[in-house]
């Protein structure tokens, strides 16, 4: 187990190598300059819309960044043969996959602690912590996602594919069960039908919606007791992945 | 990685290299210059679309959306007055952003000092009728709107009742702490202007009674208009002159 946070730090030094936090800082400027822009055309509330908008921008610029390069970086460990490489040596399979996502988490607050600075201009100190302790939770669920995914599919396309689709349907499935539930339309057997299986996909999800919403950066009203039900899916649900993780990886034959 | 010299570049590739740009930018000249065409204010999607499409960012998208619209008269080339849009199509757009960001004052001050004061009448009532209307969904939030609104009806309409009607339902249902005394006394200056004089004399005397005033300038002033209302009631009536 010692090896953990050897694999940890490699995997972070790579990130770094790789001028990802450049990529960071890019992107945050590129937020601050889209949302000086915007805060010109608002004739009021120009601070919350640019809070707003810069938190909604920031976040999917977070997880974009982040599900790419833990999705590139292990498909170039398969291609290298270094997964091989380190699995011959005497690392237990789960020290190896714990390390690889240690570091990918440790990247994962790197880039939530970079978005948060960038909105220190526009939304407090303590509204901006909220939410950035908020997105560092998310891109935990996301690197742990796009992990799971790389090592079933083993390729870049199909892995950033499945991640996407993991991510949008957490963020919408909430919507998506108010449509099926609510309405005038008539109470078929097809609506029966769907809005038990948005249910049942429900219950397998994390509600991403309710993770660092940008009302906590526009409104002065988010407390610190709305992050403990975030931090207590988090680890629900990456001890879910992990699981399922550890569990195809253990099954792979290398 | 180092790089190769420019002149290690085979000769075709840099000729195709220049063709290819040259092509571009001519095919691009002979293209007719933009023609700006103004394009119709649409109805919005449903709320339940909008809120798929935010992705679970509703405030986000509202904000997104109400630059937009605000931005409408403004399309590229083409500047539309405010008179020309569809209001019944700006009133949804403003009431499906309100009911993504309910907390958001942009709508309602873009309905009060944007789409209402445009010179058509319809047009302002009916945005005044919306402003009252979602007033009426959060008035400790929203009676600034309101009273803009109760404002417009009686120096641009001229209609002292619709005016009263919005006094008086920020007097009924705007009770927070925050809302100012003034906006709670607009009915009673509004009525004396519509010449009611014993329901100013009532309303008056009741929120001087009520205990609700603490400032004794506000206080002394509105003592001072129950004396003069009472005053105006108890004077006789101008005599006819006769000939």
């Amino acid at each position: 187990m010692r090896s953990i946070p050897t694999i940890a730090l490699y995997t972070l030094l790579e990130a770094l190598r790789n001028r990802l936090v450049w990529l960071l800082v890019a992107t945050v400027l590129a937020g601050v300059g889209v949302a000086g822009l915007l805060g010109e055309i608002a004739i009021t509330e120009s601070g919350p819309i640019q809070a707003a908008l810069l938190g909604a921008f920031y976040r999917f610029a977070a997880v974009f960044i982040l599900a790419a390069f833990v999705v590139t970086s292990m498909v170039r460990e398969f291609n290298d043969k270094v997964l091989e490489l380190s699995l011959s040596l005497p690392i237990p399979r789960s020290a190896y996959l714990l390390g690889k996502f240690a570091g990918f988490a440790a990247l994962a607050a790197l880039a939530g602690l970079v978005f948060g600075l960038g909105l220190l201009p526009y939304a407090s100190l303590p509204q901006a912590g909220l939410w950035t302790l908020s997105l560092v939770c998310e891109l935990w669920l996301v690197a742990a996602f796009a992990l799971l995914c790389v090592l079933t599919f083993s390729q870049a396309m199909p892995s950033l594919a499945a991640t996407a689709g993991f991510y949008l349907l957490a963020r919408s499935i909430y919507a998506l069960q108010l449509i099926s539930h609510g309405g005038p339309a008539e109470d078929t057997l097809f609506r029966r039908f769907t809005g038990a299986a948005l249910d049942a996909i429900a219950a397998l999800l994390p509600r991403l919606n309710e993770f660092g919403n940008s009302a906590w950066l526009a409104y002065p009203e988010a407390s610190w007791q709305q992050l403990a039900p975030i931090a207590g899916q988090t680890l629900v649900y990456l001890l879910l992945l992990g699981a399922a993780a550890l569990f195809d990886f253990q099954r792979k034959n290398l | 990685m180092t790089e190769r010299r420019l002149r290690d570049v085979p000769k075709p590739i840099l000729l195709l290299l220049a063709l290819g740009l040259g092509l571009q930018l001519a095919w691009h000249s002979r293209l007719p210059p933009p023609n700006p065409r103004p394009e119709a204010l649409p109805q919005p999607p449903s709320l339940a679309a909008l809120q798929l499409a935010s992705l679970g960012e509703p405030v986000a998208l509202a904000k997104l959306l109400m630059l937009r619209l605000q931005a409408f008269d403004t399309q590229a080339g083409v500047s539309l007055p405010f008179r020309r849009l569809d209001y019944g199509a700006v009133e949804s757009w403003l009431s499906a952003i309100l009911r993504l960001d309910p907390q958001g004052q942009y709508p309602l001050l873009a309905a009060a000092r944007l789409y209402a004061e445009v010179n058509d009448e319809p047009k302002q009532r009916r945005m005044l009728g919306f402003i009252h209307r979602e007033f009426l969904l959060d008035p400790n939030r929203r009676w600034p709107w309101l009273a803009h609104a109760a404002l417009l009806a009686k120096h641009r309409l001229h209609d002292l009742p619709l005016a009263r009607t919005y006094a008086e339902a920020i007097r009924l249902h705007a009770t927070g702490p925050e809302v100012p005394h003034w906006a709670n006394q607009m009915e009673i200056f509004i009525l004396e202007d519509m010449n009611e004089l014993e329901s100013v004399r009532i309303l008056l005397g009741g929120l001087l009674q009520s205990g609700k005033l603490s400032d004794p300038h506000e206080i002394r002033f509105l003592s001072e208009r129950l004396d003069e209302m009472a005053k105006k009631e108890s004077r006789p009536p101008n005599p006819r002159q006769t000939d």
